[in-house]
């Protein structure tokens, strides 16, 4: 018997007229695609498609294709789910994946439009106008105490009732990935990037490394059910402090970093034995409750100096009534994690069928909280495939105070959507810990291009607040009446609460 | 303004003396942020040695607190959440202590001389635990060691379930001796789910239904005593009780049969 059913995904073609043999290909590939024998000799079952052969290539000789095998048309048992099988039949195992939610549900962005002035309420031109993107993460107060400051305006009085919150230059941060599932010349891009941009960025759930104390005020620490490498020190480090309860690629589901990931680094900023798996159980086995939540809460702040404290959680059904609740319990952020978030890896069983989307979500969340009273209390803050500026504008049109990002982050850094991070071997040295792999990213230069996306991103979100007519992102927060749907049905723009477009 | 009550406590500062080297705090009715304020402010003004008298059920006492030199005396019954990431500091219960002791603490001691709750040691990276009597369900939880921290729990009593889940390293001890429950098996079932790491000494034995697949179990041998015996005669000291009497019995060891218990679970795609 042949040793698989599946055959190649993709064809690598060299035209070797064209090759000049000299054999950066082999060199480049993460997954052992070449082997050189005179000239490089491709192994199109070992191909994933990444392209950094094809990016490095002096010649301009590769390409890469979709292997044209024909199955027989079925469109109810697709060729993947054929593979799926043959694999589980070989394996016995849960299929591991990577990357976002690929398939083809409704994307809901795709369907909002945003509005504009014309004639009667003119719009901005953001190049001559002050345009405020400038953006305080956490709780706001019922009412502050004002006092004169004797020069004809007002100041906060003394006590007058602001709690802690984190101030951004622009309302994107950037999403917790741990170090261990991402490098850390990664690490420190994104660090870099969050000092220069004025933003933050997350540690995820792997301990923050030394070599990001000099970042840390821009630098929100994580706690995750494993709560690796914390301790009152990195709590004390944070501009924020994070509880991990869920995540939008796999909701329900703990963590698991494969021991041959725990290098001597990894092991010593998460604090564990080399070569042990990290295991992050699914629930925090101290919480059971919304209770039990406020005080794990309130522990962090008494042992930080009360810190702003934010709970990450995966987009599900009920997530209104779980964000009302974590409000309650004290949280100084929500962080809503959409089905199409990103991952290093996780189940495709359930990354592909469990959640629902963050436009949904941050929707349904603003309109729950305003209901109650208790929007002020923390700062909505959404993920989960935030693939542009316009995803920026529209989720804080439907009640988003700030949005996260990661794979956009990556694919800043070089990251072509490959959806093979959990393998280890990321060719373009991001999801990697092989040495000769992480330093194909320079922190200086991956500072220099997240940055250049963050800045990009921020002048396109003043265009559109010009375009609105307002002068600060405030004035669009929760403005969904400056959203329009399109192509979707009435209950769905009922939910979000858009109008059609058109009305 | 008049005093805010919250779930029975009042937003005060604690009463304070000092009593020789002592700084003496009375948390009667005191609610837990003014109680811990004030005995952050003691520690920073130098205070090598704080008395909390009549603690009623005031949580996070010594939370995140780091000081290698201090003593922390709890009068009283110590609320949830005891010494949650403490780094350093001695904290001595007279009484019994609620849920989360020692939640992912660094490093330090923590005597209870009575009970403790639930999740006691959850994640915890160094340090003691010494609980004299029982101890309730998820104790030692992911606890885990990394080069020269290595956390050790002792309970004196008896355990419910899930004890040990998720262990990634350090000790875990229990004795079954200072119990209230002298009918009941010495600790609950799914005992060591999930471990990884690390090592269980239960002093008698253990029966097959009460362990997790995870964990081989086995007659604690010369190696196992020599590693225990140490940690039990500072347990003893610190307790004041007989070491002779806690080594009459024979201990059984449980440990992880591997450090990658799911390492075999997943296929690649
Ligand atoms: S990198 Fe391009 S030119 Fe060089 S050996 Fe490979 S295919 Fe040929
Ligand atoms: S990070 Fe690397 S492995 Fe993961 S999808 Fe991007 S290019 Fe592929």
């Amino acid at each position: 018997m042949p040793a698989t059913f599946i055959q190649p995904e993709f064809r690598v073609k060299i035209d070797y007229d064209k090759c000049h043999k000299c054999g950066r290909c082999v060199q480049q590939c993460g997954w052992g695609v070449y082997d050189f024998n005179e000239r490089p000799i491709p192994h199109d079952e070992k191909c994933r498609a990444c392209h950094r052969c094809v990016t490095f290539c002096p010649a301009h000789c590769i390409t890469i294709e979709r292997n044209p095998l024909a199955y027989r048309d079925n469109d109810n048992w697709s060729a993947s789910l054929r593979k799926a099988v043959w694999k589980q039949a070989e394996t016995g195992g849960v299929l591991l994946t990577s990357m976002g939610n690929p398939q083809p549900y409704p994307r809901i962005f795709d369907h909002l439009l945003l509005d504009a002035c014309q004639v009667t309420n003119p719009s901005i031109d953001p190049l001559r106008e002050p345009m405020e993107l400038r953006t305080y993460l956490g709780r706001k107060p019922d009412a502050v105490k004002v006092e004169p400051d004797g020069a004809g305006g007002f100041r906060l009085a003394e006590g007058g009732g602001m709690s802690r919150n984190v101030e951004l230059a622009t309302p994107i941060i950037f999403s917790p990935m741990s170090y261990g599932s991402v490098s850390l010349n990664v690490h420190k891009s994104l660090a870099m990037a969050a000092e220069r941009c004025g933003i933050l960025m997350n540690t995820g759930e792997g301990g923050l490394h030394e070599d990001l104390y000099p970042y840390q005020d821009h630098v929100i620490v994580q706690v995750a059910s494993g709560r690796f490498g914390v301790g009152p020190d990195y709590l004390k480090r944070g501009a924020a402090i994070e509880i991990k309860i869920g995540q939008g690629a796999k909701p329900g589901i703990g963590g698991h970093l494969p021991g041959e990931k725990i290098n001597k680094e990894v092991s010593s900023t998460r604090m564990i034995p080399q070569g042990t798996d990290a295991i992050s159980p699914a629930p925090h086995h101290d919480i059971y409750s919304i209770e039990d939540l406020r005080q794990l809460i309130y522990a962090l702040k008494e042992a930080s100096g009360y810190k702003p404290v934010g709970v990450k959680i995966a987009a599900v059904h009920n997530v209104a009534a779980i964000a009302s609740g974590i409000v309650r319990a004290g949280a100084d952020y929500v962080y809503l994690d959409g089905f199409r978030g990103g991952t290093g890896a996780a189940p495709a069983v359930i990354r592909d069928h469990v959640g629902i989307p963050v436009e949904i979500a941050i929707a349904v969340v603003d309109q729950r909280l305003r209901e109650e009273g208790i929007r002020n209390q923390a700062s909505i803050v959404a993920a989960g495939s935030i693939r542009s500026s316009a995803d920026v504008a529209k989720a804080i049109a439907l009640g988003a105070d700030v949005v996260a990002i990661g794979t956009a982050a990556l694919i800043a850094l070089g990251c072509h959507v490959c959806q093979s991070c959990h393998t280890g071997n990321c060719s373009w040295g991001i999801t990697t810990q092989k040495p000769e792999l992480t330093r194909r990213i320079d922190p200086e230069w991956g500072a220099e291009r997240v940055s250049n996306l963050i800045n990009a991103w921020s002048h396109e979100l003043q265009e559109i607040l010009g375009a609105l007519g307002v002068n600060a992102i405030e004035s669009l927060r929760g403005s969904r009446e400056r959203l329009r749907s399109i192509g979707l049905d009435e209950q769905t723009s009922r939910i979000l609460g858009v109008k059609p477009a058109g009305m | 303004m008049p005093i805010q009550v919250i779930e029975g406590y009042r937003q005060v500062e604690p009463a304070r003396r000092t009593e020789g080297d002592a700084v003496v705090f009375d948390a009667n009715g005191v609610y837990y942020q003014q109680l811990n304020d004030a005995i952050r402010a003691a520690v920073e003004a130098g205070a090598k040695r704080i008395v909390v008298e009549n603690a009623n059920g005031q949580r996070y006492i010594g939370a995140g607190l780091q000081a290698k030199d201090l003593t922390i005396e709890v009068r009283g019954t110590a609320g949830n959440d005891l010494a949650a990431f403490m780094d350093g500091p001695k904290v001595e219960v007279f009484g019994n202590a609620q849920d989360g002791v020692g939640n992912t603490m660094a490093s330090g001691t923590v005597v209870v001389h009575g009970d403790a709750g639930d999740v006691l040691g959850y994640g915890m990276r160094g340090g003691r635990v010494f609980v004299r009597g029982d101890v309730g369900y998820r104790v030692g939880i992911h606890m885990k060691a990394y080069e020269g921290l290595v956390p050790i729990v002792v309970c004196g009593g008896k355990a419910r379930d899930f004890f040990g889940e998720y262990m990634a390293g350090g000790m875990l001890v229990l004795l079954g001796m200072n119990t209230q429950f002298p009918d009941d098996p010495v600790a609950g079932g799914f005992l060591g789910t999930g471990m990884h790491g690390g090592v269980i000494y239960v002093r008698g034995a253990v029966e097959p239904w009460q362990c997790g697949k995870e964990v081989g179990v086995s007659e604690a041998e010369e190696a196992d005593m020599a590693a225990l015996t140490p940690v039990l005669d500072e347990y003893c000291a610190s307790l004041g009780l007989d070491l002779a009497e806690v080594l009459s019995e024979p201990f059984t060891r449980i440990a992880p049969v591997s450090h990658r218990p799911y390492g075999k679970l997943y296929a690649y795609l």
